[in-house]
């Protein structure tokens, strides 16, 4: 059975691709020694323990690589046509955000991100309705699993060239490859879950006579949609690299397609900036997919809970 | 019997799907659909062969060193990184943010800096491969059993034996966690990068044949990249459960 | 103020000394105290059995001693040598058998890689594996994997890796308290059976009053956060203890009847401060 705890090969990072509830029962123990584990009057003096607390020197360590990128460009150990200072990659950032350039900035922005969400949509929309299809019987399930485990490691970009014979250097281009890519990884969750749904709790269900929608209402539907979540936010980060990564390849309209042209503009700076912009971009995707995934299961405590247990 | 169910439930889909796929586009002209025959024959006259050394071999290489390469030094890094937790707190939010720069971004830097040649591309594979590997190697390290470090502590094993004997093995399941992600990482930023700009490899090549409208080795090429991205996927798979043994026959016994 | 208390001094050369620890945790919202000067000693060849409320700081004081956290003041000195870190002549078993065994390795590497790792050569290592595997009555299972065991079991193998590392003192930090009635009192059982037989000194932590009295030579009854000693007990029980003879005996009752109006006493929220005073009391009893 494809259960997200056997891995769906795919986040960025596997941080809840692989929902063990070992691990997390563990690192909650381990918190609990770690905050006790300071004792008044330890001998061993670490920098953590003087009261320099984690955010602090998370921000020292931000400091340290932008002063070594800094300094190492300044000082010529690295060409600086190759990796101009800090500072001026900044101006740069600025520039694109309210400047000269912001136009062609935000525009390209608008594009990325248009190519983002439909393709996000459509890969929602279809992985909801395959995955409970092929969730919610064990027969589908068994027979759709070799299928399913053959198409999934397909990379998307293999299918570069083909979305681009079809659609052409345009939006649609992106869109398509984008569907391909974050479709599995919906679907599968969503598979998951709708396989996850408690046997009695649904047994209790129909005892009641909860009629078959209703029922999906109240018993699969709450179970499903913390898996779901977890695949949406996943999908989020996928989205946006193959997104960028097809712009930069093809030249399709949007941030990776600027990218593409200041590079061969020799607009070294121009490049960088940009990079750092789709940095801060993931970053507030993921921020984002995370408060809706908390606001969301925000509204089922009994589901969170089992969820977290 | 039961095998032989099982086999019938894995075959009969992609059985069907070929079958209907085969019929439905027999009496096809248009050039761009692709045929299942078609498609088998030109993997087979135009890519098996010199084609397959001369464009497909220099693939692998990039994709191995570049993957290897992110292996090896992934976990080195996140071991050292995670078993300090001065150099958690230190590195925590750069590498998030390192993380969250889409990889095929800086493909044109690197193509600047180190050429058009297999340099780029290996390293290019190896940053994208890097993060996934030493993030979750640097969470496996963190998130080890507290029990079981005191354990390893009151018999006195400190060091490379504490290392090598506990906080490794116990990262493992996450390291490969770690490693099962950077996969298919590896194979698109490999594809991509000769698309991108390239004198060879199976990305370069296929973007040829789409220039020069030879749909039918275009597709098989395409055929190429989903065959070896189920392949590593299977070899990763049966690595992670001899490797893993453990790990999974103890969940079974815990679900039970 | 100090509560060197001790009702028995321990018989013989004194092995272990724990001498005025105190221990203090630093948490957000302020300073707790779980453990308040504790003095007390163990001879060499002891059974002691340390005895207190859930909830006190028995935990963090077994810590304290086998060097895995430093006291906030005071010390413990192991056979002359003040501890620092996890010393050499401890082995300590865990309550948590399951997160206790390397789930990576079979019983019997399990066993042996603490000597593995402090280098004893491998005949004699394999010999000591055996002996020790022999000891528990696990000798025929050394190619299992931990989790394929029962709590039992496990905890068994958490026993043997103990004293394949011959150390001085055996901490047990309430080892069966998450195992069934049945196997608790089999485990008992062994647990005298190996002391006798190695002659090693034991220090059992346990919130089980039975248990305490049943299996030590010696009961420290502890009270509730911060901890201090209330009393420190003799237990007259015969050397041969058997599970139906034993707790029938008229001194097991009456010794387990005094403990538990102790510990009642203690979660009745004894103020340490006074606590003390009846301790000294008590000791005159």
């Amino acid at each position: 059975m494809t259960r997200p705890a056997a891995g769906p090969a795919t986040g960025v990072r596997g941080d809840s691709a692989d929902p063990d509830a070992r691990t997390t029962s563990n690192r909650s123990t381990r918190m609990a020694t770690i905050a006790s584990a300071r004792p008044t009057g330890s001998r061993r003096a670490t920098f953590a323990r003087k009261g320099w607390s984690t955010p602090v020197l998370g921000a020292v360590g931000v400091l340290a690589i932008i002063a070594i990128w800094e300094l190492s460009s300044r000082l010529g150990l690295v060409d600086p046509s190759y990796l101009p200072p800090f500072s001026t990659v900044i101006v740069e950032v600025v520039d694109l955000l309210v400047g000269q350039r912001s136009g062609e900035f935000w525009a390209a922005l608008g594009m990325t991100m248009y190519g983002w969400s439909v393709g996000l949509v459509i890969s929602l929309a279809l992985g909801i309705v395959i995955g409970v299809l092929i969730g919610s019987n064990r027969w589908v399930r068994e027979y759709t699993n070799s299928t399913i485990e053959f198409l999934r490691p397909i990379p998307s970009v293999g299918l570069i060239p083909i979305a681009i014979v079809i659609f052409g250097v345009r939006p649609a281009a992106t869109i398509a490859v984008v569907v391909w890519a974050c479709f599995w990884v919906i679907l599968i969750h969503v598979i998951a879950g709708v396989a996850d749904v408690d046997p009695v709790a649904d047994a209790t269900a129909r005892s009641y006579g909860l009629k078959s929608f209703r029922r999906a209402g109240h018993v699969v539907w709450p179970t499903v949609l913390p898996y779901l979540m977890t695949g949406l936010r996943l999908c989020g980060t996928i989205a946006l690299v193959v997104a960028i990564t097809i712009e930069i390849v093809v030249q399709a309209p949007g941030i990776g397609a600027m990218i593409a042209t200041y590079q061969s503009a020799a607009n070294v700076t121009v490049v960088y900036a940009l990079a750092l912009l789709t940095g801060v971009l993931g970053l507030a995707i993921n921020l984002l997919m995370r408060l809706l995934e908390n606001s969301v299961l925000a509204w089922h405590p009994s589901v969170r809970a089992e969820v977290e247990k | 019997m039961k095998a032989l169910k099982a086999l019938s439930a894995a075959l009969a889909l992609p059985i069907l799907i070929v079958i209907v796929w085969w019929l439905g586009t027999m009496n096809e002209t248009n050039p761009f659909v692709p045929k299942p025959g078609q498609m088998l024959n030109d993997l087979f006259t135009v890519w098996v062969g010199p084609l397959m050394a001369e464009q497909v071999v220099p693939s692998l290489y990039r994709l191995g060193v570049g993957l290897g390469a992110a292996i090896i030094v992934g976990i080195t890094l996140g071991l050292l990184i995670g078993a300090s937790r001065l150099a958690r707190a230190l590195t925590g939010p750069a590498f998030e943010f390192i993380r969250a720069v889409p990889p095929p971004v800086l493909l044109p830097v690197l193509l600047l800096i180190l050429g058009i040649d297999d340099r780029s591309k290996i390293f290019l594979i190896f940053l994208g491969c890097l993060w996934p590997i030493l993030l979750n190697t640097i969470d496996g390290v963190r998130s080890v059993d507290s029990v079981l470090a005191d354990t390893t502590s009151t018999y006195g094993m400190q060091g490379w034996a504490r290392f090598r004997w506990f906080v490794f093995p116990a990262a493992l399941p996450r390291i490969m966690t770690g490693i099962r992600l950077a996969l298919p990482i590896a194979i698109i930023l490999m594809v991509v990068s000769e698309m991108y700009a390239a004198l060879d490899g199976l990305g370069y090549r296929i973007m040829l044949f789409k220039q020069t409208f030879q749909m039918g080795p275009m597709w098989a090429g395409i055929l190429i990249i989903g065959l070896i991205g189920i392949l590593m996927a299977g070899l990763f798979r049966l690595v992670e459960r001899r490797v893993l043994a453990w790990y999974y026959g103890q969940r079974e016994m815990e679900k039970q | 103020m100090s509560t060197d208390v001790t009702g028995t001094t321990p018989k013989g050369e004194v092995l272990l000394s724990v001498q005025g620890v105190q221990k203090v945790y630093s948490t957000p919202t302020g300073p707790v105290e779980a453990v308040r000067d504790l003095t007390f000693d163990l001879g060499k060849g002891e059974f002691a059995c340390l005895v207190g409320p859930s909830g006190s700081g028995k935990t963090t004081l077994l810590k304290v001693i086998s060097g895995l956290m430093p006291a906030t003041s005071g010390r413990v000195v192991l056979d002359g040598k003040t501890i620092d870190g996890p010393p050499r002549g401890m082995a300590l078993v865990f309550q948590e058998y399951g997160r206790s065994l390397y789930p990576w390795m079979r019983v019997a590497e399990n066993v042996v890689l603490p000597l593995r790792a402090a280098g004893v050569p491998k005949a004699e290592r394999r010999a000591r594996v055996d002996e020790a595997l022999e000891q528990v009555g696990l000798a025929h299972v050394p190619k299992s994997y931990p989790w394929q065991l029962s709590g039992g079991m496990q905890q068994r193998v958490a026993i043997a890796r103990a004293i394949a590392y011959r150390p001085e003192v055996l901490l047990m930090d309430e080892p069966f308290a998450a195992v069934d009635a049945q196997t608790r009192a089999d485990l008992e059982d062994l647990v005298r059976k190996v002391w006798k037989e190695l002659g090693i000194t034991v220090l059992f932590v346990t919130h089980d009053i039975d248990e305490s009295v049943y299996l030590g030579e010696r009961v420290i009854i502890l009270s509730s956060s911060p901890t201090i000693i209330l009393e420190d007990l003799r237990i007259d029980l015969p050397a041969e203890r058997d599970q139906l003879e034993t707790r029938s005996m008229p001194e097991f009752v009456e010794q387990r009847h005094h403990v538990y109006e102790q510990i009642q006493k203690a979660k009745r929220g004894y103020n340490a401060d006074t606590a003390s005073m009846s301790a000294v009391a008590a000791s005159g009893v």
